[in-house]
């Protein structure tokens, strides 16, 4: 299958940089330990802060440093590349393809995805629970939901940066777009600060929107908490459909306006 | 535009003069797409508010941390932005070496009659540090109005701004010369810049005191602010170090430059074309 295909080599090409994938360990790491010394101290404050206790607050800092790369909060991954390509016109190779342009791309992500969990997920997860007290799923089911909310994440997150990305069709120039794109992803995912502490309308409001579900959403499936596991997979689902949904329409948009200027 | 630097910098001899002439060219590059370049202080601006939304949720919840109330946490938390910004915009291209050595760009730059340091310093020169620049004043100015000034806190506080903008500028250079080796390992300087940014936001006694005493003595990031800012706040340290460490920012300063002039030579000096 042709998907399957672009993933696996999608997977096979990051996992080229090497030197780019250690030094990027090592910097969550170091960041997950600041964190996880923050949380303590907030957590011996108020220990039922959020609803979680301090080992569920550590948790949340190694899990979200272990999504970071994975979910690609801060943009990168195959949008930039699509980014890139509609600045310099290649997009037009794309649209000939005989396959669906945002199924690709897509494809390509999660292979991405795969290769960032397996290494930016896994290595500083390690440190994690070397240094700290990390609380483990509770039951099974917890831990399945878990697995299963990680690529519907990836998506959702791929969903908003191809979007951003095709700011670049009318803009030429997407920079922009993405940093701030990076910086709404990281506020109201989660990783800056769980959304459990946020307060009143402003809490109510960063656990409707689609960035929950990158980091907040899976971190609770790990810790048993928040909505059920049913509710939450439904959540991201949802998300995910109505976003993939919204990149379709914009794509046949721009698609228009890329064959009125002939490239 | 790197032809028309060299042409017009050739009779200067001040290396401060060719950084603001070339600085200057790329603040003039970007008025071309006005629109662009005000979106981007703009974006900046709502990046740096959301960071103190996180901060103020964060404090929302609890009135001290580590013993610290918000306003000494902000003065903290001001210093050390102020420092990361200043030294980001002056030297943060400093973080794409790796992309010259890769690329060859760092080739014509060996061949133009401007210090490299310079030159791979002002590439790129961007403003959209000024909207963090601004936010970290802002907050540093509201919880300067809680200390008690004298003469000499202000000359700490003066030598602090200084200090912690070299020593960032330090840690960008230093770190980054990594590069000159492995090309491809920017992030790895991330841990140490921003995340040295990140870990002065707090107080040090959230951490253990083998951290702390790991940040005087062996990478002075403790010295970028929580030192002098104990000075300002007149508290004794709670780790029970010696206090004239609280003067001591400005030599902390001076040798973490003075490393990362080191680095930076021997990583130019080892440095071979990569010959595409």
């Amino acid at each position: 299958m042709i998907y399957l295909a672009v993933a696996t080599r999608t997977f096979r090409r990051y996992s080229t940089y090497r030197g780019a994938t250690l030094a990027g360990a090592f910097t969550n790491s170091v960041f997950g330990v600041i964190y996880s010394f923050a949380y303590l101290a907030l957590w011996e404050q108020r220990p039922d802060a959020g609803g979680y206790d301090a080992v569920d607050a550590v948790t949340f800092v190694w899990l979200g440093q272990a999504l970071l790369m994975t979910v690609a909060l801060w943009g990168g991954g195959t949008t930039d590349d699509l980014a890139e390509r509609i600045r310099t016109g290649d997009i037009a190779v794309d649209l000939y393809r005989p396959v669906n342009l945002v199924g690709w791309y897509l494809a390509g992500d999660l292979g991405r995805a795969a290769y960032h969990l397996a290494t930016r997920g896994l290595a500083p997860t390690l440190v994690g629970l070397a240094l700290f007290d990390i609380a483990m799923p509770d039951s099974l089911a917890n831990a399945l939901a878990f697995a299963l909310s990680i690529p519907l994440a990836v998506t959702v997150s791929f969903a908003l940066r191809f979007l951003t990305s095709c700011t670049a069709f009318w803009l030429l120039d997407a920079s922009g777009p993405r940093v701030l794109s990076g910086t709404l992803a990281i506020f109201f995912s989660g990783l800056m600060l769980p959304l459990v502490l946020f307060p009143g309308w402003l809490g109510e409001l960063a656990h409707a929107l689609p960035w929950a579900a990158m980091v907040q959403v899976p971190n609770d499936l790990w810790l048993g908490q928040g909505r059920s596991p049913l509710g939450a997979l439904a959540f991201q689902a949802g998300w995910a459909a109505v976003l993939l949904g919204c990149c379709a329409v914009t794509l046949q948009a721009a698609t228009r306006k890329v064959v009125v200027q002939g490239g | 535009m790197a032809e028309q630097i060299a042409g017009r910098a050739a009779p200067l001899t001040d290396p401060v003069r060719h950084y603001l002439d070339i600085a200057g060219l790329w603040v003039r590059a970007a008025w071309v797409y006005p629109a662009s370049f005000l979106m981007l202080i703009v974006g900046s601006m709502v990046i740096s508010g959301l960071d103190f939304v996180g901060l103020w949720i964060m404090f929302s919840t609890i009135d001290t941390l580590g013993g610290f109330g918000l306003a000494e946490i902000a003065l903290l938390y001001g210093a050390s932005g102020i420092g990361i910004g200043v030294a980001d915009t002056l030297i943060g291209s400093v973080e794409r070496i790796g992309v010259y050595v890769r690329t060859g760009r760092l080739d014509q730059m060996l061949t133009k009659p401007v210090p490299l340091l310079v030159q791979v310093c002002a590439d790129q020169f961007t403003l959209r540090r000024l909207g963090r620049i601004t936010q970290a004043s802002v907050v540093f100015a509201w919880a300067a109005a809680y200390v008690d000034w004298t003469p000499s806190r202000v000359a700490v506080a003066v030598l602090m701004a200084i200090s912690s903008t070299v020593i960032f500028f330090g840690l960008f250079v230093g770190f980054s010369c990594i590069q000159f080796w492995t090309t491809d390992s920017a992030e790895f300087a991330n841990a140490f810049t921003y995340g040295g940014n990140t870990i002065t936001q707090y107080p040090m006694t959230i951490f253990p005191r083998e951290l702390t005493v790991s940040l005087t003595f062996v990478l002075p990031i403790a010295f970028v602010n929580w030192y002098p800012c104990l000075y300002l706040l007149g508290r004794d340290d709670p780790f029970g170090l010696p206090g004239w460490l609280q003067f001591c920012s400005p030599v902390a300063a001076a040798v973490t430059l003075g490393a990362a002039l080191l680095a930076w030579r021997t990583g130019v000096r080892h440095y071979t074309s990569t010959g595409s």
